[in-house]
């Protein structure tokens, strides 16, 4: 599955990416999996995501969860707590 | 990109609503003006500005990061539903974003209805999600040096405020 992944904040310095392509084998099919297959591919995500804690994530701009089912083509987002305001 | 199907879940298309995202600063004074009409009988306002500290950290200079396609959306999605949760005439929504320093103005909430409890409820009720939801990070650098702020727990519990068995302060 083909997606658009973004890193903001901590996050997006600890992995040195803003944004990426990827794409996905078959089994990963939820946001956590996701996660889990970043962390898989070794540095910089598995430093990254062990780093920065805890990580929320969106997908096409809405904040979803480990279990949110993922769209082929999706904006996946993965950032820390937010702290505007 | 958005899925074009998903629509605009916020209030692009509330007349009674106003959501800026932007670099440059804002007239608290012009927009609060701007809410007032006849049948509105209250304004409140809550304008954030940033501090020249952080607990023990000197703070020369923040710098605010935002996810572009995201935050328009998630401040319509939280006034949307001050807008349905509160009888409001109108309700304002400006957050900036980019290089602050100490003493300027970060956000302004502005609230209005017919009667007070309603824009002090949505005003609060505005400022506490925003500052939970609405994907925004704080850098802040000086003589110390330079660090991404921590989100607090703080923040989460004032959410305990709107979520619990009881409707809210003064809900309407």
């Amino acid at each position: 599955m083909r997606l658009t992944i973004l890193y903001f904040a901590r996050l997006r310095e600890a992995v040195g990416l803003a944004r990426e392509e990827v794409e996905a084998p078959d089994a990963v099919r939820s946001l956590g999996q996701l996660r889990a297959w970043l962390i898989g591919r070794g540095e910089p995500w598995s430093a990254a995501f062990t780093q920065v804690r805890p990580v929320r994530a969106a997908q096409d701009q809405v904040v979803g969860n480990d279990d949110t089912p993922l769209r082929a083509g999706a904006e996946i987002a993965f950032f820390p707590p937010v702290t505007g305001g | 990109m958005p899925a074009p199907s998903s629509g605009n879940p916020g209030t692009g298309d509330d007349a009674r609503c106003r959501i800026l995202v932007q670099e440059q600063d804002f007239d608290p004074g012009a927009q609060i003006e701007a809410l007032r009409s006849t049948t509105t009988g209250a304004i409140v306002s809550f304008v954030g500005i940033a501090r020249d500290f952080s607990g023990d950290f000197p703070v020369g200079q923040i710098t605010l990061e935002h996810y572009p396609g995201m935050t328009q959306k998630s401040l319509g999605d939280i006034a949307a539903r001050a807008l349905a949760r509160w009888d409001l005439a109108a309700l304002c929504v400006i957050h900036r974003f980019g290089t602050l320093a100490p003493g300027d103005r970060i956000v302004l909430v502005a609230a209005a209805s017919r009667h007070r409890d309603a824009a002090f409820d949505a005003c609060r009720y505005v400022v506490d999600y925003l500052k939970t939801e609405a994907p925004f990070w704080k850098r802040e650098s000086g003589a110390l040096g330079s660090r991404w702020v921590q989100a607090k727990d703080s923040d989460d519990q004032a959410l305990e405020r709107w979520t619990g068995s009881a409707p809210g302060p003064g809900a309407a």
